[in-house]
């Protein structure tokens, strides 16, 4: 039987900065906190969700100073001094969507809603770089999120609705 | 009817849900947080079959932040066995394991901190001392007279057993010019959703309720934990308001709410568990169907086939849930949709040293569909005849409706070959042909896939009677509340969680209709256990026909209300009346009318104004019985399972990469009949997404275990599913023939996609390998897989 070590030492917490949805937050949290947990238990925001928690499943995706990542494969106290987007912070305010967003709900992307957070996230990272995708750059794209209820199907049909509407 | 002329149903409408969910605003079991509340992990055996000689806890006992550690041999003693769902008593079943464990990951002790991070450091210092114990994996082994037994004292690792005979299956075999015998396996695989199941509970000592929020779709789930928990039903509040990632049948939970809520009430705090990835995927909730079957078909020169003889057995692992009724459901459609006209059906589930079935999408019919397709396809091989042609021989025509299958089930109605028609033509099938066979002349493995399967829908009680004759259990009505508010806006109330099916609208739709209102006005609730109807959740693609058809009947007893309150206070009868967007007036006499607002605020404020023995105020329920059920099966175990049957045909063409072996779809088309549709945004969704979900099971998804009943595919690098490159762009052609039953025409549609696509795409790949002299009787059709079967006809033909 294994001795443990640090039975009775409280881990130490360190400080971080990191700016969520554009709010700077503070915190001190342990080293082995996730990022996902960090955003779902320190700051509340419950959006992004915890789905494998080996990076398979893109549930727990975020913007990482503008770059998608998965948040349940880093630790918070990586993304100090960097900006957070989560689904929380797509849209510009409250009581508005993106396009995305609301494409996402015209064409029926979604069941359950619990992989939509980092669909979304995959979605807007696409069309940050590619504004007018055709359906193959969105298949690609998306492949990186599993999704059990769509079939992709019509995750595939919002994005190309929404993107192309911007073109009209 | 097909024509109806409805103002809502069948609309493009957005899902009243979609909002919450793409804002982040998803209220989730796992984002259920409340003061003081204290977190789960769990320590799993790491053996398949061993002896807990003894836990010493007093390590992470002594760590800061633990709270508690808690054993089977604690709980067992103050909860009652959650038992199976077939008759044997002495397969109990505990949250925790007690003395013995019987597959690897079953879980042995719980320990609560104040973080799941330290829950889990704690977790690791509980030190169990085992004996490993002989174990047996393989089902086959399990079936032998001196084989390791699971559970000693239910005396055989059979826990269920029963051959069905219906019609003269040996005479009619007789007459048949030819029969053909095959075996084919499904593998144990499941519908995975992307959350994993949690829960959290709360005890209040002053008001004795524990309150309860979980992902769970499961019927009777408050009154089991209840039961487990020895409490009134009435101590139990489960809120079904709480938003559910993903079910598809899998979201059961009992064990993990009865260890969660007894913890709740030991401890006087909320407590919650989350599972991780690998306690879902091993840890008895999860995994689905895993059978093996052998078949005979009995059949003419003409490829009429006459009779069937089916032997399914099923390895549901270590403990029973739900899982030995998935044999059940596809009683009640045994003969798919053809003219079979006697079955022999002999069911066996057995037990092994693996993690326990539960419920998944289908109950059990996407298997025996796989397997029935399969036989259609070699019969039409045998003969030499086209596969479509000899679909088109016994496919039951669209006048012989209601038909009588043997197994004693009605089919409500159909149309099956004008939707494989259709979907054939959507395809443009000889451009297909023509395609496949390019790819062939370019030296690719290229082949079509056809199915036509049922779909059962309406989720009934049958299969409990049917399966444990101790169990009488005849309704699972569901119901629904429509109240009229003094602003006259409109709440209706149901008594179930959604899981993605999108009930609100659905609901919200079908009031708007029977009401004529806008539905979008009208705002739907989740109740919670202790203030809703009687509801049986949405297992068994019911929600359509059962919420559907309750949420009608409470609207249209408002509209009835609204009615007879207008004929007293204009002087005629309710007949002599018509009602138009919720206005009353005089079928005559136009001018003689009242208005919605007048007519509600007579209602809930003029009681003189009300008819004499009026109850005030507007708010109804309706409570709905399973059409066509309430009934006991008859004792050669004929019953009429689910009230409709919905219908679905696909048509693939896909190809095998000459290197890797991995199969791309080109093409996919799914004709499908559900009925109504309510939602047909929904609907097409749900097929989409079912169609995907087979994909898996037919070409990559499998739990696979060791020799000695280890998991070896317990995270998402070895179980994979399908993502967005392996699920092709499909084709939905909807096709429309009205349930008679159901008040709107609707049938179920839950399970759509996936009872079908397994079987075509399976389908699709033997008529590829068949170039090669190959084929693959198993799934999944995994590339490994396909490169054996290459190998093996290749050596056979040298």
């Amino acid at each position: 039987m294994s001795t443990p070590t640090s039975n009775n030492t409280r881990i130490d917490k360190k400080p971080i900065q990191i700016q969520v949805n554009g709010v700077m937050q503070q915190r001190h949290v342990e080293p082995r906190t996730s990022l996902v947990d960090f955003l779902r238990d320190e700051l509340g925001l419950t959006g992004t969700h915890v789905g494998c928690e080996h990076g398979v499943c893109g549930a727990c995706t975020v913007m990482l100073n503008d770059e998608p990542v998965r948040s349940c494969c880093m630790f918070a106290v990586q993304a100090d001094d960097m900006r957070v987007t989560t689904v929380e912070g797509l849209a510009p305010e409250r009581g508005v969507m993106t396009k995305i967003q609301d494409a996402f709900c015209e064409k029926h992307a979604l069941q359950c809603g619990y992989c939509t957070p980092g669909m979304l996230m995959a979605c807007h990272a696409l069309v940050a770089h590619t504004p007018h995708p055709t359906e193959d750059q969105v298949r690609d794209a998306i492949s990186s999120n599993i999704c059990r209820c769509t079939g992709y199907q019509q995750i595939v049909d919002a994005v190309m609705y929404a993107t192309q509407v911007e073109k009209k | 009817m097909n024509k109806a002329p409805f103002r809502f149903i069948g609309k493009h409408r957005r899902a009243v849900e979609h909002k919450r969910f793409v804002v982040g605003k998803g209220r989730y079991a796992a984002d259920i947080q409340l003061p003081g509340m204290l977190h789960i992990a769990l320590v799993a055996s790491p053996y398949a079959s061993a002896k807990i000689k003894n836990i010493d806890a007093s390590e992470t006992l002594a760590m800061p932040g633990v709270h508690a550690v808690l054993t089977g041999e604690e709980l067992c003693r103050h909860i009652d066995a959650m038992l199976p769902g077939v008759d044997a008593p002495q397969v109990t079943r505990y949250p925790l394991a007690f003395d013995v464990t019987r597959y690897a990951g079953e879980w042995v002790a719980a320990v609560v901190a104040d973080s799941r991070a330290l829950a889990e450091d704690a977790a690791e210092l509980v030190n169990v001392d085992y004996e490993q114990l002989p174990c047996v994996v393989d089902p086959q082994e399990a079936l032998k007279p001196n084989a390791t037994l699971v559970h000693p004292a239910h005396g055989t690792n059979v826990i269920f057993h029963r051959k069905f005979v219906w019609g003269p299956v040996e005479e009619d075999f007789a007459k048949c010019d030819h029969q053909l015998s095959y075996q084919v396996s499904w593998a144990r695989n499941a519908t995975v959703p992307i959350e994993t199941f949690a829960v959290a509970c709360q005890w209040n000592d002053s008001t004795g309720i524990l309150d309860v929020w979980a992902s769970i779709q499961m019927p009777k789930f408050p009154d089991q934990v209840a039961k487990a928990l020895r409490l009134p039903g009435n101590a139990v509040r489960v809120h079904f308001d709480v938003d559910v990632g993903g079910s598809y049948g899998v979201k059961r939970g009992l064990k993990h709410s009865v260890l969660v809520g007894y913890l709740a009430k030991k401890l006087g705090r909320p407590v919650r568990l989350v599972e991780d990835r690998l306690e879902n995927m091993r840890g008895g909730d999860m995994q689905g169907p895993d059978r093996v079957f052998d078949v005979t078909l009995g059949f003419q020169k003409n490829g009429e086939i006459k009779s069937m003889k089916m032997r399914a057995v099923d390895d549901i692992g270590a403990y029973s849930g739900r899982s030995p009724l998935q044999l059940g459901k596809p009683v009640g459609a045994i003969v798919g949709p053809y003219r079979i006209l006697s079955v022999e059906y002999d069911a066996m589930a057995v037990m092994t040293h693996k993690t326990p079935q539960e419920a998944v999408r289908g109950f059990g019919q996407a298997p025996t569909n796989y397997a029935l397709e399969t036989g259609i396809d070699k019969v039409a091989r045998f003969l030499n005849m086209d596969r479509i042609a000899l679909r088109r021989v016994n496919l039951i025509g669209k006048d012989e409706f209601p038909y009588l299958i043997p197994s004693g089930t009605h089919y409500d109605s159909g149309d099956y070959d004008t939707v494989m028609t259709k979907a054939l033509n959507t395809a443009a099938f000889e451009d297909l042909l023509k395609e496949r066979d390019h790819l062939r002349s370019q030296g690719q493995l290229a082949g079509i896939g056809i199915s036509t399967c049922l779909e059962p829908s309406g989720g009934n009680s049958s299969f409990e009677p049917l399966f444990n004759p101790k169990n009488q259990t005849t309704t699972w009505m569901d119901s629904c509340l429509v109240r009229v508010d003094l602003s006259g806006a409109i709440t209706a109330l149901m008594g179930t969680s959604t899981s993605g099916q999108a009930h609100e609208t659905m609901v919200s739709t079908v009031v708007g209709e029977v009401l004529q209102k806008e539905p979008d006005g009208i705002r739907v609730l989740h109740a919670d256990s202790l203030n809703a109807l009687p509801s049986n959740s949405p297992v068994g693609s019911r929600m359509a026909i059962m919420l559907g058809g309750a949420a009608a009947g409470a609207a249209k007893k408002i509209k009835q209300k609204l009615l007879t309150i207008a004929a007293h206070n204009l002087g005629v009868t309710a007949e002599d009346l018509v009602y138009e967007d919720g206005h009353v007036q005089a079928t005559n006499n136009p001018s003689q009318k009242m208005s919605w607002d007048a007519l509600v605020e007579i209602a809930h404020r003029h009681f003189h104004k009300l008819p004499e023995g009026m109850e005030p105020g507007l708010q109804e329920k309706f409570v709905w019985e399973v059409p066509t059920g309430g009934m006991l099966p008859t004792e050669d175990g004929r019953v009429q399972m689910y009230p409709c049957h919905s219908f679905e045909s696909h048509v693939v063409l896909a190809s095998i990469d000459p290197e890797t072996f991995k199969v791309s779809i080109r093409k996919y088309v799914c004709g499908h009949d559900c009925g109504v549709m309510i939602s047909p945004d929904v609907v097409h969704g749900m097929t989409y997404g079912g169609i995907a979900h087979g994909l898996g099971a037919a070409l990559m998804e499998k739990f696979a275990f060791s020799p000695e009943g280890q998991l070896l595919s317990g995270t998402f690098m070895d179980y994979l599913l399908p993502s967005s490159a392996e699920v092709p762009a499909i084709t939905i052609v909807d096709h429309c023939t009205p349930s008679p039953l159901t008040e709107f025409g609707q049938k179920g549609s839950g399970e759509a996609g996936y009872l079908g696509s397994p079987a075509a795409i399976a389908s699709a790949v033997n008529d590829a390998l068949s170039t090669q002299g190959a084929k693959i009787d198993h799934l999944p059709m995994t590339p490994q897989a396909i490169w054996t079967a290459l190998n093996v006809a290749r050596s056979a033909q040298a």
